[in-house]
């Protein structure tokens, strides 16, 4: 019971199921899952797959706070790859053909991918701090998003295009089929080749890192271009899911959803380590808390407010010394140093 | 060292966002010189946009200078980039340029006393368009030509009430609210409900915020379909909020035009198109189109004729027939 309770993963787990319990008493059929048209439907699909695109950027995310880093450039590398893609299908003569579509892709991810390599280099190779060198971009890529789509909404009007963010496949939307893929694929790079533990020891000390044999440039480039590439699927991701670009309004504040992610998912924003799987709990519990207050119908003046509170009970569950004040008060003596000195430690 | 990096980022954040900026908008931010106010009788109007963030706004933008053109005034136009000083600065150099009126579009509500003061004793009449402002000395300016938004709400309310004026049964209503707090939002509510609060058959079962955007009116639609079996009606506060809860509509079954019906305001042509093809039932115009009103306005101004001092803007609504006709000749 204890080695389950002190599992790392255990707070944001049993956040989770707190607040899909809310629905079980709130909104009725909010647990049934469907076959409609030939895919699942129902309430938790909606979570998942309004979620992905948020699970996506705060995967990037991770990886970058993992090195002490942060980058607040993410919501406009989400508006300039939806607003790129939108752009080149919708002056295609056919919006369906499958080509075309892949050419609209492949360059909004090109373009991600230098937005990407541009942060890192800010960062590694001239040093800037990362809030901001990112900084940077999220002024400036928003205006960019806006002189791509000349300040409109630009529709399209293209079924292959629209398979990535609002389609399905074998039953399944086909966005989380996406996020279980860069899933895996980050876990394996992470956690089975050496490229977690460098990243790991970058964060923790980068000159030490340095000195040890590690390129802690390369290191920095890369995850600051993983983290834009990410943004830029899920920038994808959400124009496609309606049709449409809005360099306004696509990606924004989507950073500090991510961050939070990340830090609800027991990542420490002081680097040094990170958790994949506690990030992907921490982008759920946030699509769901927004998904609960649309079906308990939190009158929308009030939804900041009922937010904030349960953000600040996440928060405040998954730091070891309030758990320590609040829960084990009389048990202290027995439990053998509960909080170590260690800076990188969040989540006992 | 440190110093000389900073003021680098601070130079390169600086260069950045102006280029980012100045993209959105064509025109220069200060006002074009020239002889303004000369010997012949042509009427000179200095007119501050906000700026070109929308297509809405860029209709706008058309549509001034369009009828400026046919009126015959000589129009001095400036775009503010949606920077109050750039608005300030626009209208300065129109008191000096002695133009014989000044319009604009606030970019913001307050802080406009000192500079309508310095027209007032230039004595050039301003005119309001679009946009209020908050001064409580309503002599600083002659008129505000705008839309009601309230109004907008209420013919919303209007023909859900002519729509089921035959039916007993209870019409359960969804509504997508604008930006928590903005103006339309809160008045485009007030209207509607309103107007619908006359016969308890009519029920709001669910109301929520998507942002005025599409991608949160899909959203929020998908929780409504979901926690709600049976709805009637839906009404939204804008056509892209709209646009994107027909996806979630279709996305749950269900034919959007006819298993629900849908209200919804502005009239864009995403939403015009929609109609057309059946998906929305009712828009409530919003239009931009206040050029030929403006520049009646300015001529009586300009005489020194009595001009009242809130102008609603000529708007209409659009069934989906109307909306059939009315496409092809739309402008935004």
């Amino acid at each position: 019971m204890t080695r389950f309770l002190r599992h790392r993963l255990f707070w944001p787990v049993a956040i989770l199921v707190a607040l899909l319990a809310l629905n079980l008493v709130f909104t009725d059929n909010f647990f049934r899952v469907q076959m409609k048209d030939g895919h699942l439907y129902g309430s938790l699909i909606d979570i998942v797959r309004f979620g992905a695109p948020l699970i996506l950027v705060s995967l990037g995310m991770t990886l970058v706070i993992a090195t002490s880093g942060i980058d607040l450039s993410v919501g406009s590398v989400v508006a300039i790859a939806g607003a790129l893609a939108c752009l080149r299908i919708s002056d295609l003569d056919d919006q369906n053909s499958i080509g075309g579509v892949l050419a609209a892709v492949g360059i909004a991810l090109a373009l991600s991918v230098a937005l990407g390599v541009w942060n890192g280099l800010l960062v590694a190779g001239i040093g800037i701090q990362p809030i901001i060198a990112t900084l940077i971009l999220m002024v400036a890529g928003r205006g960019l998003a806006q002189l791509i789509t000349d300040g409109q909404i630009t529709t399209v009007n293209s079924s292959p295009y629209k398979l990535i963010g609002g389609g399905y496949w074998l039953t399944l939307p086909f966005s989380i089929i996406i996020v279980a893929v860069v899933l895996a694929l980050t876990a394996f790079l992470t956690r089975r080749l050496a490229l977690g533990l460098l990243i790991e020891s970058v964060g923790g000390n980068a000159e030490a890192s340095r000195l040890s044999g590690i390129s802690a440039r390369g290191v920095l480039i890369t995850v600051y271009t993983f983290c834009a590439l990410c943004a830029g699927i899920a920038g994808l991701m959400i124009s496609s899911n309606v049709s449409s670009a809005d360099g306004n309004n696509a990606g924004l504040w989507i950073e500090l959803d991510a961050i939070l992610a990340v830090v609800i998912g027991g990542t420490s924003l002081a680097g040094g380590r990170f958790s994949l799987g506690g990030t992907v709990l921490g982008a759920l519990i946030i699509q769901t808390l927004t998904t609960t207050i649309y079906s308990i119908g939190v009158p929308p003046e009030t939804t900041l407010l009922f937010k904030a509170l349960v953000v600040t009970i996440v928060c405040l569950l998954q730091s070891p010394a309030f758990r320590e004040k609040v829960f084990h008060r009389r048990r202290r003596p027995q439990s053998p140093s509960p909080v170590t000195e260690e800076k990188v430690r969040v989540s006992a | 060292m440190l110093k000389r990096i900073s003021a680098l980022i601070l130079a390169g954040v600086t260069a950045l966002t102006m280029a980012g900026c100045s993209g959105g908008g064509d025109g220069d931010s200060s006002a074009s010189g020239g002889s303004a106010g000369g010997g012949d009788d042509k009427i000179v109007m200095g007119f501050s946009q906000v700026g070109a963030e929308s297509g809405w706004r860029t209709a706008n933008t058309k549509s001034v200078q369009e009828s400026a053109k046919e009126a015959g005034i000589d129009l001095k136009f400036s775009d503010a980039q949606q920077k109050q000083e750039n608005q300030i600065k626009a209208i300065r150099s129109y008191i000096q340029q002695k133009v014989d009126v000044i319009a604009f579009s606030p970019v913001v509500e307050s802080g406009w006393d000192t500079v309508l003061k310095e027209a007032q004793n230039a004595k050039i009449p301003v005119i309001l368009t679009d946009r209020a402002v908050d001064s409580k000395d309503t002599s600083l300016y002659k008129t505000f030509l705008g839309s009601d938004f309230v109004e907008e709400g209420k013919k919303a309310g209007q023909w859900l009430v002519d729509e089921y004026k035959d039916s007993k049964d209870t019409v359960n209503i969804v509504e997508l609210q604008g930006t928590t707090g903005s103006a339309p939002a809160n008045d485009r509510k007030a209207g509607f409900s309103e107007i619908i609060s006359a016969d308890p058959k009519f029920k709001v079962i669910a109301s929520q915020s998507g942002d005025f955007t599409r991608a949160k009116g899909k959203e929020v639609m998908e929780a409504f379909l979901k926690s709600n079996p049976k709805i009637d009606v839906l009404y939204a506060h804008n056509d892209d909020m709209g646009l994107g809860a027909i996806e979630a509509i279709e996305g749950a079954g269900k034919v959007p035009g006819k298993d629900i019906k849908i209200i919804t305001v502005d009239a864009v042509h995403d939403g015009m198109q929609a109609l057309a093809d059946g998906k929305i039932n009712y828009i409530v115009e919003c239009s931009p189109l206040l050029g030929p009103q403006l520049m009646d306005l300015a001529k009586k101004v300009v005489k020194g004729e009595q001009v009242p001092p809130r102008v609603v803007t000529e708007e209409t609504t659009f069934t989906q027939e109307q909306a059939k006709e009315a496409l092809p000749n739309r402008k935004y």
